[in-house]
């Protein structure tokens, strides 16, 4: 049963094959015997309590898609009463009193969550390594990374432990570890999900998303998560589109643009390869390609690297020791409350980020390098939307190597932020972007990124499903799942 | 030496606002520490703030009121500074395109002249919380119950020569948020404060002298008396030769000093930027349109109209003017009595003023409201008291809830007009005085007075003035 698409379960659930509480009981058993630490909590009472109600819904004639369905947050969206952590010492004991926007929505459309996901400390990492509980090991080979920050929301899905998990995506947190782990993964537009009491790293970047094996399961959950909500004033006024009804449309005639910088010399062969067989694989379904440009692309990485560390230098000032969150023990003045609460607190990429920031945003650097970075964010916005002038998809890798082995970046933060370089560019524009498994080399997945213009998640479904309706990467598991 | 002071104020206006400018907790002041403040206002993790839209429309009102450009799009930036008042680790507020743009502001100096007052800006931004340091041995406490509160932050050009002209533009502005009521303008509960920036250079320089930024003053008389002693401090130090420091002073009232709160290099790089949580605040021309509608007649057409149409003299004019109460407390009386603005004006100013003032208390809160106020200066319009009793009747109504007409029907006090009754005690004086006749027809006609105060004490002093005077001179010529 662990293998199941939501429909699956939806029918098992319906035709009383198993109840939600006996598939969550299931499912907490294999939590509790995986090794890749994927969950920082699990939440067994809560989540049998909520898949009993489930079930009476159920029982009293109620058949909402999502009634029961198992699932697991990412840890950095606040769950009412229950720990949130954010991957970091410094919320170690941290229990909010409410819940985020994405939580309150996914229990209210009767999900079930089963725990709480491992993370890069407040989502900076591409490796999960980040976290203050410990790695995530990727279950295609528990010596590589799952990829970050949503390390162990791929990490889970990948292992069959739970069909669904939401993650957060600030610079290709949902988009990389989906590649890396062979699932599918989608960042919405910009505003497209609340943001509320999801925590901020960088607030302009920042946004919610799904983590399913496939791009149907997406579109189930993603339509419950999507809307406007007064409590985040970037969220956006907008009608929701309907993610399930357009997912059988042909793709024929559909315009694809295949960046020219996304398909350079750099790109490792068997990823090449791959993109070029899944482009193929679209052709016969009809789709077009061109090639286009993304002339600014390679100031995405340096441009993200100044707004998201000086965001982040602010976001993470009410981590102070203060009010809630770590304090250190016995300060003696204010001034060695902030300094050691944080210092301890925080782990070194994160105090890494902080410092960056906070040194671009000081005075006599703000234009050079915020001001800068923020016209650089402009003049990529434009060369997306000069190129979907031209064409509705843009097609390319999702990373530019397969899941790297743990330790094997740790200490070269650069080496790092590259492999970001692909997913990022959306994200400085605020762009739809999806991570769909469509090869392998050596037995690990390998990811094909597409990015749609503004709100046009539904065309990005659409073209993934049809995708995974001619292929079988998604349905690939990884060995240790019997 | 001839110096030249140069004064440009920063006042701190709290909006009133029902809620708070980025939440939905409340803005009543004196809760217990800590109930009124939510999620947002202690800044916790992944909450967010949403601007609260009257503020906007309150800044708005402050931009029409003073004729100064309303920011079409402004934007919301963060101060960053660590401080256990200030939960998210920094301030919303805004810097580089605030909501109020330049403006003037005219004041009316007490000896009559005029003054007029460049705005740079004013701005929205939330207010911190409050740090208690005494309430607790060897820690300090927050209460957050403050912060988040909405401010106006109106900032002036350096425009100011003297402290009274920095005190008589922070009434001004103080008596226009009143006006407008986006303040309640409570200095006490800090709900109106005011920073000085203060530098001294000598008389005909063009170039500013090096300045010092005065704060924590929380009333007007402070803030005379701060400005006074940083100018007499900073002359002082330029007449020895030596230089003034860049600096944030506090004021202290108990020694009447300004001290030394942090130096220039002491201060905070706030790292500004705009904030990523909130939107632009766009203003488009129906909001300014439909706000304009809302605002009240604001002070200074209001005198020119009590000048013009009442023929008030200029200054009577400015203190009935110089905030809302006074001058709707005037304007209900003057319409509801019957009597001339004069008279009106006269009796609110002064009877009215000085009992209020010898209590301690603000017209609001006055025991004898605009009702019973015109009842008694109807009656001393018509002539039914004199003003003399008007002001022991008036003691009466300020003890009790009596109306004039109660009073002066229970005690009789009604003026006596009656020429013959006031010509018998005009005759029973005049026999009772043979002496003070003889000289008074002798010419010394300073003892006029004399009689008037024995007919008036025979009457109780309710004979009609006018008529007293017209008929003992009658009566002592012959």
């Amino acid at each position: 049963m662990h293998k199941q698409t939501i429909a699956g379960i939806r029918q098992s659930l319906t035709s009383g094959e198993y109840t939600s509480a006996e598939l969550c009981q299931y499912l907490l058993d294999r939590i509790n015997t995986s090794q890749i630490n994927a969950f920082i909590d699990v939440n067994p009472e809560q989540a049998l309590q909520a898949a009993a109600e489930a079930d009476r819904i159920r029982a009293s004639g109620s058949d909402s898609p999502l009634l029961g369905i198992p699932m697991a947050h990412k840890d950095i969206f606040c769950t009412n009463g229950i720990r949130t952590s954010c991957g970091s010492r410094m919320l170690e004991n941290f229990i909010p009193p409410y819940d985020a926007t994405v939580v309150e929505k996914l229990a209210a459309a009767g999900m079930v969550c089963l725990g709480k996901t491992n993370m890069d400390e407040f989502a900076m990492g591409s490796s999960n390594e980040n976290s203050f509980f410990g790695p995530v090991s990727n279950p295609w080979d528990t010596t590589r990374v799952p990829g970050g920050s949503s390390g162990g929301s791929a990490a889970a899905v990948a292992a069959r432990l739970v069909p669904v998990t939401t993650g957060t995506d600030t610079g290709g947190s949902i988009r990389q570890p989906a590649a890396f782990c062979g699932i599918t993964g989608i960042k919405p537009t910009y505003g497209r999900v609340s943001r509320y009491g999801m925590i901020a790293f960088a607030s302009s970047l920042d946004q919610g998303g799904v983590f399913a094996t496939t791009a149907e399961d997406c579109a189930l959950v993603l339509q419950e998560m999507a809307g406007f909500d007064e409590r985040d004033s970037t969220s956006i006024d907008r009608e929701v589109d309907n993610y399930c009804e357009g997912l059988n449309q042909s793709l024929k005639g559909l315009k694809v643009g295949l960046p020219r910088q996304y398909f350079s010399s750099d790109l490792a062969a068997p990823i090449a390869e791959s993109l070029q067989q899944a482009i193929a694989e679209l052709e016969t379904l009809g789709a077009e390609f061109k090639e286009i440009e993304l002339k600014n692309q390679h100031l995405s990485v340096p441009a993200y690297y100044v707004v998201a560390p000086a965001e982040c230098s602010s976001n993470l000032s009410r981590f102070d020791g203060v009010r809630y969150g770590y304090r250190c023990e016995n300060p003696v003045d204010l001034e060695d409350l902030y300094k050691r609460s944080r210092g301890e607190g925080f782990g070194r990429e994160v105090k890494r980020r902080i410092l960056i920031g906070t040194y671009a945003l000081s005075a006599g650097y703000y234009d050079a390098y915020y001001l800068k970075a923020q016209k650089i964010r402009n003049l990529i916005s434009q060369d997306f939307s000069n190129a979907f002038s031209e064409v509705d998809v843009i097609l390319g890798p999702t990373t530019p190597t397969p899941a790297f082995s743990l330790g094997e970046k740790s200490d070269d933060p650069v080496a790092m932020y590259l492999n970001d370089i692909f997913t990022i560019p959306a994200n400085l524009a605020g762009l739809p972007g999806i991570s769909v498994p469509c090869g392998q080399v050596d037995n690990l997945p390998i990811g094909m990124q597409l990015v749609g213009n503004y709100f046009k998640e539904a065309q990005l479904l659409n073209m993934a499903h049809q995708f995974q309706q001619a292929t079988d990467w998604h349905t690939k598991m990884p060995e240790s799942v019997v | 030496m001839q110096w030249e002071t140069v004064i440009g104020l920063e006042i701190h206006a709290q909006l009133a606002t029902k809620s708070k400018i980025f939440s939905a907790s409340s803005t009543e002041f004196g809760a217990d520490p800590n109930t009124q403040a939510n999620a947002v206002d202690l800044g916790m993790p992944g909450v967010l703030p949403v601007l609260n839209r009257e503020a906007v429309s309150m800044a708005i009102k402050f931009a029409l009121a003073t004729n100064a450009e309303v920011g079409k799009r402004s934007v919301f930036a963060r101060k960053n500074y660590f401080y256990p008042d200030l939960p998210k680790g920094y301030q919303i507020s805004q810097m580089s395109l605030p909501i109020v743009g330049n403006g003037k502001v005219h004041v009316t100096m007490e000896d009559g002249s005029e003054k007029t007052v460049g705005l740079t800006r004013a701005h929205l931004e939330e207010d911190a919380g409050k740090s208690v340091h005494d309430a607790f041995q060897g820690m300090t406490g927050v209460d957050l119950n403050r912060a988040g509160t909405p401010l106006l932050e109106i900032v002036s050009e350096p425009d100011m020569r003297s402290a009274k002209e920095a005190v008589a533009y922070a009434r001004k502005i103080h008596s226009l948020v009143r006006y407008i009521e986006i303040c309640d303008g409570n200095m006490q509960e800090g709900s109106f404060r005011c920073d000085a920036n203060v530098s001294v250079r000598p008389a005909g320089e063009e170039k500013l002298g090096t300045r010092a930024e005065i704060k924590n003053v929380n009333s007007f008389r402070f803030l005379e008396r701060a400005i006074d002693f940083e100018v007499e401090r900073q002359i002082d130090i330029l007449e020895r030769g030596e230089e003034v420091v860049q600096e944030t002073r506090l004021y202290d009232a108990d020694n009447d000093e300004t001290r030394s709160m942090r130096s220039k290099e002491e201060a905070n790089d706030y790292r500004y930027f705009p904030d990523p949580d909130l939107l632009p605040v766009e203003v488009d021309d129906t909001l300014i349109e439909t706000l304009r509608k809302t605002l009240p007649e604001l002070p200074e057409a209001r005198r020119s109209r009590f000048i013009s149409e009442l023929q008030l003299s200029e200054y009577d004019a400015s203190v009935l003017t110089s905030d809302r109460t006074t001058a709707d407390y005037f304007e209900t009386v003057l319409e509801t009595s019957g009597a001339p603005a004069k008279l009106v004006s006269t009796w609110i100013t002064g009877e009215l003023f000085s009992r209020l003032n010898k209590d301690s208390v603000e017209l609001p809160d006055s025991p004898v409201k605009t009702d019973r106020f015109s009842g008694l200066i109807a009656r001393i319009h018509d002539n039914t008291i004199s003003g003399k009793i008007g002001k022991n009747i008036l003691d009466q109504m300020w003890a009790s809830d009596e109306t004039a007409d109660a009073i002066i029907e229970r005690d009789g006090l009604k003026q006596i007009s009656d020429s013959s009754e006031i010509e018998k005690m005009i005759d029973d004086v005049i026999a009772a005085n043979p002496d003070q006749l003889a000289q008074y027809r002798s010419g010394k006609d300073k003892l006029l007075s004399y009689f008037v105060g024995q007919v008036m004490k025979a009457s109780r002093g309710k004979a009609n003035p006018g008529q007293l005077n017209e008929l003992l001179k009658e009566k002592l010529k012959s």
